[in-house]
């Protein structure tokens, strides 16, 4: 008859895994701040949340899958207490913004720019401010979406599994959200031209 | 009117996103990356979405401050 493994064994056992699972969350840290910063409306926020979504993760350790996406297992976390504190995951807003089509962000760059001139160089006329407050502007579903598969380099599967929403859901708000992050770009232009 | 059936600009246009998502299909990339040899005036475009988004993602990267960094590490659970 097998004996049961004596309970410092185990215990000991667990420690260490319990060890290896917080050394490998705490070295995504920087990646889940970075699309924290862009899900939460301000820095403070952000920072706040992230350290929510660690105490959670430590806590309940034992429910993440080893060998999984470890990073998806936390920002599915954050994401929730995102939605906890209030920011509820707004529906799609009623009068939702014209969007332009894909080109006019380019096309009113290059015309403002005169002469032809090297691609690269064009989106250089838009400052890291006008960037950040146009990402701001843009409605949140549809800036998660952008924020996790452009900034984040999420899969659109991971998207959508961290958002709980089906897989074509994360797709067409991507597909929109950069759109109007566009239009908000184009905005900022004539602004700063005025 | 751009009809995408019949314009093959209107039509990369339609494909550009997914092409730089990588998600055409091998014959959808293979047809878009035939008219971006041949069409500067899409290539133009395509160069320009291409830095965008490289360009969006520096430019709202921000490092994470060495405090909070240390709020984290000290949010671990000691073993007892």
């Amino acid at each position: 008859m097998a004996e049961a493994p004596p309970d410092a064994a185990r215990i000991a056992s667990e420690a260490r895994d319990r060890v290896r699972f917080e050394e490998e969350a705490l070295a995504l840290s920087d990646q889940v701040f970075r699309v924290a910063r862009h899900l939460a409306s301000s820095r403070e926020e952000a920072e706040d949340l992230v350290q929510e979504t660690y105490a959670r993760a430590f806590r309940s350790w034992r429910s993440y899958t080893p060998g999984t996406n470890l990073r998806a297992w936390l920002l599915r976390i954050l994401t929730n207490l995102n939605i906890d504190r209030g920011r509820r995951s707004q529906r799609a807003p009623q009068t939702t913004p014209l969007e332009a089509n894909d080109y006019y962000l380019y096309d009113k760059l290059a015309a403002s720019d005169g002469a032809a001139t090297d691609e690269e160089r064009v989106v250089e006329r838009l400052s890291q401010d006008d960037i950040v407050s146009a990402l701001s502007a843009v409605p949140h579903d549809f800036r998660d979406a952008i924020v996790l598969v452009d900034i984040g380099d999420f899969s659109y599967q991971d998207a959508a599994q961290i958002l709980d929403i089906p897989i074509g859901t994360v797709m067409s708000r991507l597909h929109r959200g950069r759109r109007i992050l566009k239009r908000e770009l184009a905005d900022s232009v004539t602004e700063d031209a005025s | 009117m751009k009809d995408a059936q019949q314009d093959p600009c209107a039509h990369c246009e339609e494909m550009m996103q997914p092409y730089l998502d990588h998600i055409l299909t091998e014959a959808e990339r293979v047809e878009a990356e035939h008219h971006l040899d041949d069409c500067e005036w899409c290539r133009r475009r395509y160069r320009f979405e291409e830095s965008l988004r490289v360009y969006v993602r520096q430019a709202v990267s921000e490092p994470m401050s060495s405090g909070l960094k240390q709020k984290l590490a000290a949010l671990r659970i000691p073993l007892n």
